[in-house]
């Protein structure tokens, strides 16, 4: 195949003593939607943090088309990964169609001394800018709502609003961190065309999620973050599939697994204790 | 407070109490106390308050206003005027457009703190209440009537208790009608009337003699100001101007120029030259504190660095470079070039700092400035400023002929040496407005306002957080040397004592923070009003004098208790503080007559 949007090679991320990522080797193809769960703490959101130049990975390199990328946030955006945040980041006190133009500046050239001298390529270039912007608040629907400060934004439009901002930088590829959190199904289900809408403009997404029908529904690829490593990477049903994914949920039962006899044996001692202590105490012993 | 004539008898059917006031009286007799109390105190400043003239402002003349007596008189008429229009006289009902109480209550109030104040000074400082006329006496109680009346008139009220009933009295109404639309002709001329009476309002204050006429001049302008905030008047005049930006903006020039020649004495240009060197100053530190939300406490160095730099190329014989003499165009130019390369070489170094560190450490550096401009004396360091003493006999500018030391008569008008200079600084200033707008509204201006909200999140847009933050800390730099290099010829000598974190006096940094966050962040007006009223308030209450910080101090904690956004509220700032969310609202909508159901469209 031709050369990966994203490839994340041996990308270690340490905070002193604590190993967050460990050698992680992540790869994201044109057109791919990828999904990266892992239980909480397992170093997602770090393992994010280090695509986008917001921590400097200790080991390891991030390339994007084939380029390394410098680990400094505004290159990495402009290089082309945009991001979302995990708790939403929006500027709150900026309008709806404000916070969009911010994410259009690397895409645009204006320094001070054009805003000051307003001359003809300025206002062609706010102009362009504008349009532009609108055009994707007209994609996410927010386009009525342009005047609007973003803090008074309902939760789900303040979701699709940092998704519209990210959009603004032209992205080859979009990270999202947790875009449903908090939200209700049917928000969920407008979250998933959306996705699926972005992959259709050609843009490549990888994205954090806890909820487990989203990422199946949506991802073409799923790896599996546990305690900084990647456990599995594959197709949704090679990873549902996988009894080391279920046990980094549910947790592993202990070395000699308890059988269906002592199981039975457990649950009748159990009635037993409850028959008697309910004479004594007040309220039977809950599990 | 017990049952009065306004209850209605009980009847089978509960019904709710009529709205009534705070003071039982019906509501004819409540209005005729407002407009015969208003009368009656305007009436009264035209006798004799007192019997000598020790008093300032001499109010012992019977049959005509002095003084304080003209501010009653103000306050009066205004009530009055209140008052017929609540009684719907036509041709008045654009004053209370939603027929409130609240504006007749705050001109009643204007003109009861005012004349009251009036009463007791004389009393206090002559010595006792003998030495008032019966004149004085008559204001007093013709104040009081207003008042009264005033409490008298009927209110809905939402809660009980004394306080919410007192709020209610002065509550600005959810909903005011919306005006008819008026022809572009009649706003323009709304806006040429409201310049001119604003030039004259502020002027009288630049004009006032003596500590108790400023006293009373701010009792008047504060209430009258928050009547017609309250009567919805403001509203409407602000969505003029929003239809007309650019001919506000000429008229306020012209106003702004206009105001040398309604002075006769050069000492109020003089003031008038320092307040608007103040205020650009504290319009550049806004584009750094307000804009970009960097808290820069030795903000006032680089004025120092403009004022510095010009009064070494001025050719004063005082300056190590005496040979130097640059045209004014040159050495302008040089201040502010010198201002630029200071803030970038300070703010290098400090703005990979956030929020307090940045704070402390550019307080440092202002700091530094001083005290290495104090020992570039020759003996503890290189000879460049001359140590404490500082640069004297800066010669005055020479513009194409046009000297500014000397006073010069234009059509009949004599303008002195500070009336020349002021009209160079209203020319800065224009210079330094127009660059604020034009930044502010830009990429780069959004890029400060998004790193003010979220650096984190700005960065992660693709905003180079650092340059854009040293891109508005060295232009913010510039433009306080380019105001330096004018005030450094005004003030004839440059010394290093005025460029200090904190003083008595404007300008130093503690003062333009509290300018720029007085009078609203991230607005034109708002740094420009604030400088006004820090400047004039220690300049006039001399009275004040060594406790002037202590009641700086006071007041700006009030403000932040009471209006945190600053006088002039930026949007954003208003919705910040005030988590009303529904004024963002897009303007056409705010001031429409219909119920306001399907504001929050969601």
């Amino acid at each position: 195949m031709t050369t990966p949007v994203l490839e994340a090679r041996d990308v270690t991320m340490r905070f002193g003593g604590l190993t967050a990522v460990r050698s992680v080797d992540f790869t994201v193809n044109a057109g791919e939607i990828v999904g990266l769960i892992g239980p909480n703490g397992a170093g997602k959101t770090t393992f994010f943090n280090c695509l986008t130049g917001l921590y400097v990975p200790t080991e390891g390199t991030v390339s994007y088309k084939g380029t390394v990328l410098p680990p400094k946030p505004h290159l990495v955006t402009q290089a082309g990964i945009a991001r979302t945040f995990q708790n939403i980041r929006l500027f709150a006190n900026m309008t709806v169609l404000e916070n969009v133009l911010v994410g259009r500046h690397t895409r645009t050239k204006e320094g001070l001394w054009s805003a000051l001298l307003r001359g003809p390529g300025f206002k062609k270039a706010e102009r362009a800018s504008e349009e532009r912007a609108m055009e994707l608040l007209e994609f996410i629907g927010l386009a009525h709502k342009r005047d609007h400060l973003a803090r008074n934004l309902p939760y789900g439009e303040q979701r699709k609003l940092e998704i519209a901002r990210a959009l603004a930088s032209e992205p080859g590829l979009l990270l999202l961190d947790e875009p449903t959190a908090g939200m209700n199904p049917q928000e969920t289900r407008a979250t998933e065309e959306l996705v699926f809408a972005i992959r259709d403009k050609g843009i490549a997404v990888l994205l954090i999620e806890h909820d487990m029908r989203f990422v199946f529904n949506l991802c073409d690829r799923v790896a599996v973050l546990v305690q900084g490593e990647k456990l599995v990477e594959g197709t949704s049903e090679v990873v549902q599939a996988d009894e080391r994914v279920i046990a980094a949920y549910l947790g592993e039962p202990f070395e000699g697994d308890p059988g269906e006899a002592e199981a039975a044996e457990v649950e009748a001692a159990e009635a037993a204790a409850e028959a008697t202590s309910t004479t004594s105490s007040t309220k039977g012993e809950a599990k | 407070m017990t049952e009065t004539t306004k209850t209605p008898a009980p009847d089978a059917v509960p019904t709710p109490p009529a709205p009534r006031g705070l003071i039982p009286l019906p509501l004819a007799a409540a209005r005729a106390l407002l407009l015969a109390g208003g009368i009656a105190t305007a009436a009264s400043a035209f006798l004799a308050w007192t019997w000598t003239d020790e008093f300032p402002g001499d109010l012992t003349i019977n049959g005509y206003p002095g003084g304080l007596q003209w501010l009653t008189f103000t306050a009066g008429v205004l009530t009055a005027l209140f008052a017929l229009a609540a009684y719907g006289i036509r041709g008045l009902g654009w004053l209370l457009p939603a027929r409130n109480n609240a504006p007749l209550v705050l001109t009643a109030l204007g003109g009861f703190a005012v004349t009251w104040f009036t009463v007791i000074a004389i009393s206090v400082e002559l010595g006792g209440v003998v030495n008032l006329e019966p004149g004085g006496w008559i204001a007093a109680i013709a104040a009081l009537l207003p008042l009264i009346g005033a409490f008298a008139l009927p209110q809905e009220r939402t809660g009980d208790g004394t306080k919410e009933a007192l709020k209610a009295y002065v509550a600005k109404p959810d909903r005011i009608p919306a005006p008819e639309a008026s022809a572009p002709w009649v706003q323009r001329a709304v806006i040429t009337v409201v310049t001119i009476i604003g030039l004259g309002v502020f002027t009288y204050g630049i004009d006032t003699e003596y500590g108790e006429l400023f006293v009373g001049y701010l009792f008047v302008v504060a209430f009258a100001i928050w009547a017609l905030h309250t009567a919805g008047l403001l509203d409407r005049f602000s969505a003029i101007v929003a239809g007309n930006r650019s001919f506000t903006l000429a008229m306020g020039f012209a106003a702004a120029i206009a105001f040398p020649f309604t002075q006769t004495d050069d000492h109020y240009a003089n003031i008038g030259v320092n307040i608007l060197i103040f205020g650009t100053v504290a319009l550049g530190l806004n584009i750094v504190v307000g804009l970009a939300g960097l808290l820069d406490l030795g903000y006032v160095a680089f004025l120092g660095v403009g004022a510095y730099t010009a009064a070494l190329v001025s050719g004063s014989e005082f300056s190590t470079l005496s040979g130097v003499q640059l045209p004014f165009w040159a050495s302008a130019l040089t201040g502010a070039a010198a201002s630029l390369v200071f803030g970038v070489l300070i703010g290098a170094p400090t703005l990979r700092l956030r929020g307090d560190y940045l704070a402390i450490v550019t307080l440092g550096f202002g700091e530094i400035f001083r005290i290495a401009v104090n020992n570039m004396d020759g003996d503890s360091g290189p000879d460049v400023t001359n140590g404490p003493n500082g640069i004297a006999n800066i010669p005055d500018l020479n513009l194409l002929g046009f000297n500014f030391g000397q006073a010069h008569d234009i059509g009949g008008f004599t303008l002195g040496r500070f009336a020349n200079y002021y009209l160079l600084m209203v020319l800065i200033m224009a210079i330094v407005v127009l660059v604020y707008t034009r930044a502010a509204d830009s990429r780069i201006g959004r890029s400060w306002i998004a790193i003010r909200e979220d650096e984190t999140a700005a960065t992660a847009m693709g905003i180079n957080g650092f340059r854009v933050k040293l891109i508005a800390f060295a232009l913010g730099a510039a433009l306080a040397g380019l105001a330096g290099t004018v005030s450094a010829h005004v003030t004839y000598s440059v010394v290093p004592t005025p460029y200090q974190f904190a003083g008595s006096t404007p300008p130093n940094s503690a003062f333009l923070l509290a300018a720029v966050v007085l009078g609203g962040m991230g607005t034109v007006a708002g740094p420009l009003l604030g400088a006004a009223l820090l400047y004039l308030l220690p300049e006039k209450l001399v009275f004040l004098q060594e406790k002037s910080l202590l009641a700086f101090g006071i007041a700006l904690i009030l403000l932040m208790r009471f209006r945190p956004e600053g006088i002039i509220a930026n949007r954003r700032r208003q919705l910040e503080f005030h988590e009303t969310g529904q004024l963002d609202v897009p303007k056409q909508t705010t001031l429409t007559d219909e119920p306001a159901v399907t504001k929050a469209g969601a």
